[in-house]
């Protein structure tokens, strides 16, 4: 493969093209509203007109999931929602004239336009399970760029400057993350795909992956030969079937055309990548339990220094970025550091993905640029609470914290939000309205961390479990206000002493509804209005 | 002259002892991955494909095979919540218990499907027909409540939909028996 077989594929596939494209979503969400049958039976309405100027095109997540199943026509942009497969001939039919059956949906709703489309450009846009369709948009014209034109150190470089921070969580700058491991020296490195997205409320990374697999076997093929690793790893979650087969199928694709593997782009570079399936395990998104997991042995973490950048999977210097991060890679390269710095606030720079999920009218998912405030996203994108007020916005999952509503106006940054208690996170986002009890809230987290810890260190394992008995001593009405203390000062505890992020987040729901929800725990008191009296435990 | 060396007889791997023919396409997993021990939780998912559950002989087989002690196995089977080490049931039926879901009602679903059942979460009928479960997150938080029903993803659910799919197997567990 050279570059001009790669634009001869591009323009073949672009020659293919039909003047009107009827796409239709077959990422999870809509296939489990039915869209697989709906496909079908869009092509067999396609085939009765006998137009042989329509297509009909499986693509992935156009966002709005709980409207699903979605399907836009192309090129006019007509948006349906929740079609039913008896509406297919209609659809067809509309464009001669006709008028649908199906709900017509909004594409100019703030929804869509106040978003910016970095990671997520070609979804619901190209055809995942077809390698052709991700090189027509583009697709590897980045890689051959970094690997024809660019030297290693350039290419980090770039990142660098492009100010692009992991979108895991945590927010590490990805570039100086990048420098560490290629100057590391090992006989052999690594580059691992973290895509054990265990967050519940959060599907970022299962949608980039089931609608532009390609673009993240690109993006890690890229680190690969900035670091100088030869061999990848994909590590997804067991409950993502659709994203394991559609990555499998990628990379046989990538492998097929000479877009992975030996002498990629007839240059000195190999990369392969393997995928390993998690099986279950929320502490496997830390990076040390994730590499334990890859090397076979049980999930566990371990105390770093040395981090996986010197001393990684089977004591190399291991990579480990985020699915998002990498996704954001070939657009850098593509566009230049510079047009990425431009994007987004003053230290997050870009974008970021965020699963908007609970008690609001549009369900989905989004991607804005850093810096929109909680209630652009929320109240102009998300359509507000449907019956109700929003209490309050859940962001980071377990690890992260409540906003209250009075916070609403907070920007989406990595600093901003950890300054009102939460965190960035993965990108999950969900949001709570009044009749959502806080405790409650808190004692689902504190449950969840309780039964993912993994027993290692002391802090966690018995923190935790500590934590979920004072909770629901306060539920059941037998708590005191020293009691609420006493709690407080357990997280404090068990945030400063545990070995790894799981541990050490698993407080901040606790801490965060402690902080801006605290009369709903104070009502639950026993001693409540009578200050020192005590009851039987 | 022949000198007839002594040759120790090539270890037959694909032999067990059962002569089950699921062992067969397990020994192939583990040959693809060359029986590499860190290919341990790849070979676990396939047994657990093929058997339905790890047993203890599962288990022994698997750690003869790719030479690792049966402790270190078994530590690996029950660390990660997806290796069952008891049979499950012909159906299955997961709740999904995620923020999204718990937002949207999900505990409510699952004590529906409890109290249908008369059994907990994380068991099996007595008849061993159908297994109650539930999950973190299916990552299809858009479509919340879900609920899988043998293995497919069903969005927007409540009590009464799940609670009548449970009485209709139920009805045709009643036809069977009957």
């Amino acid at each position: 493969m050279d570059l001009n077989e790669l634009l001869a594929i591009a323009e073949h596939e672009n020659a293919m093209r039909r003047s009107i494209c009827i796409r239709c979503c077959t990422a999870l969400g809509c296939q489990s509203a039915g869209s697989l049958s709906l496909k079908q039976r869009l092509e067999e309405a396609v085939a009765e007109v006998d137009r042989t100027d329509i297509e009909v095109m499986g693509v992935g997540c156009m966002g709005l999931c709980g409207h699903g199943p979605l399907v836009r026509v192309d090129p006019e942009g007509t948006l349906y929602e929740r079609v039913r497969a008896a509406d297919a001939s209609s659809i067809v039919a509309a464009l001669d004239g006709g008028e649908a059956t199906a709900p017509k949906g909004d594409p100019h709703h703030p929804f869509f336009t106040l978003q910016k489309r970095i990671v997520l450009e070609n979804s619901g846009i190209i055809d995942p399970e077809r390698i052709e369709s991700y090189i027509a948009a583009g697709g590897y014209q980045a890689l051959y760029h970094a690997l024809h034109e660019m030297t290693p150190a350039e290419v980090i470089d770039v990142v660098t400057r492009s100010g692009l921070r992991g979108r895991g969580g945590a927010g590490y700058p990805t570039g100086l993350k990048w420098a560490t491991v290629a100057k590391s020296h090992g006989d052999r490195k690594y580059v691992v795909c973290n895509a054990d997205e265990g967050d519940p409320g959060a599907f970022m990374d299962r949608s980039i992956i089931e609608s532009d697999p390609h673009k993240v076997l690109e993006g890690m093929a890229i680190a690969a030969y900035a670091v100088g690793a030869d061999q990848g790893y994909v590590y997804v979650r067991a409950e993502y079937p659709l994203a394991i087969q559609r990555l499998q199928r990628a990379i046989a694709q990538a492998r097929r055309h000479g877009l992975l593997g030996a002498q990629i782009f007839d240059s000195g570079f190999t990369f392969r990548i393997d995928i390993r399936v998690g099986a279950g395990a929320f502490v496997c998104g830390e990076e040390t339990a994730l590499m334990a997991s890859i090397e076979g042995r049980r999930g566990q973490p371990r105390p770093r220094p040395p981090y996986p950048a010197e001393s990684g999977l089977w004591g190399r210097p291991t990579l480990i970025n985020n699915v998002e991060t990498f996704a954001n890679i070939p657009p850098i390269i593509r566009n230049g550091a510079e047009w990425f710095a431009s994007i987004g606030a003053e230290t997050s720079k870009g974008t970021k993905v965020f699963a908007l999920t609970g008690k609001i009218r549009h369900t989905g998912l989004i991607e804005v640029p850093m810096g929109v405030t909680l209630r652009q996203i929320v109240e102009e994108m998300g359509g507000g609470v449907p019956n109700g007020r929003v209490k309050a916005v859940q962001t980071g999952g377990p690890s992260g914290g409540c906003i209250p509503a009075t916070l609403l106006d907070t920007p989406v940054d990595y600093e901003s939000l950890q300054r009102v208690g939460s965190i960035m996170g993965s990108g999950g986002m969900v949001v709570m309205d009044d009749a959502t009890n806080m405790v409650d809230v808190a004692r689902f987290y504190v449950e969840f961390c309780k039964d993912e810890s993994c027993g290692k260190c002391i802090p966690c394992r018995a923190g935790t479990a500590q934590m979920l008995h004072m909770l629901d001593l306060i539920r059941a009405g037998r708590a005191t206000a020293a009691d609420l203390d006493q709690l407080e000062q357990l997280c404090m505890m068990v945030k400063e002493t545990s070995l790894c992020g799981l541990g050490q987040s698993a407080p901040n729901p606790v801490l965060s509804t402690m902080r801006y929800f605290r009369e709903e725990y104070e009502a639950l008191l026993a001693d409540r209005g009578s200050a020192g009296e005590t009851m039987d435990r | 002259m022949t000198v007839t060396r002594f040759q120790p007889p090539a270890p037959d791997r694909t032999l067990h002892p059962s002569g089950d023919n699921r062992f067969k396409l397990l020994e192939a997993t583990m040959k693809k991955h060359q029986y590499r021990p860190d290919a341990l939780i790849e070979v676990l998912h396939r047994a657990q494909e093929l058997f339905g559950y790890l047993s203890t002989d599962l288990l022994l087989f698997i750690a003869n095979s790719l030479h690792l002690p049966p402790s270190r196995v078994y530590g690996v089977a029950t660390f990660y919540h997806f290796f069952s080490l008891a049979p499950k049931g012909e159906h299955s039926c997961v709740v999904c218990l995620g923020t999204a879901c718990y937002v949207r009602g999900a505990a409510a679903i699952l004590a529906a499907a409890e109290q249908t059942l008369g059994i907990k979460a994380g068991h099996t009928t007595p008849d061993g027909r159908l297994s109650l479960e539930t999950a973190r997150c299916l990552g299809a938080c858009g479509i919340a409540p879900t609920v899988v029903f043998d293995g497919t993803v069903t969005g927007h659910q409540t009590p009464d939909q799940v609670q009548v799919w449970l009485e209709r197997l139920k009805g045709e567990g009643l036809k069977v028996a009957g």
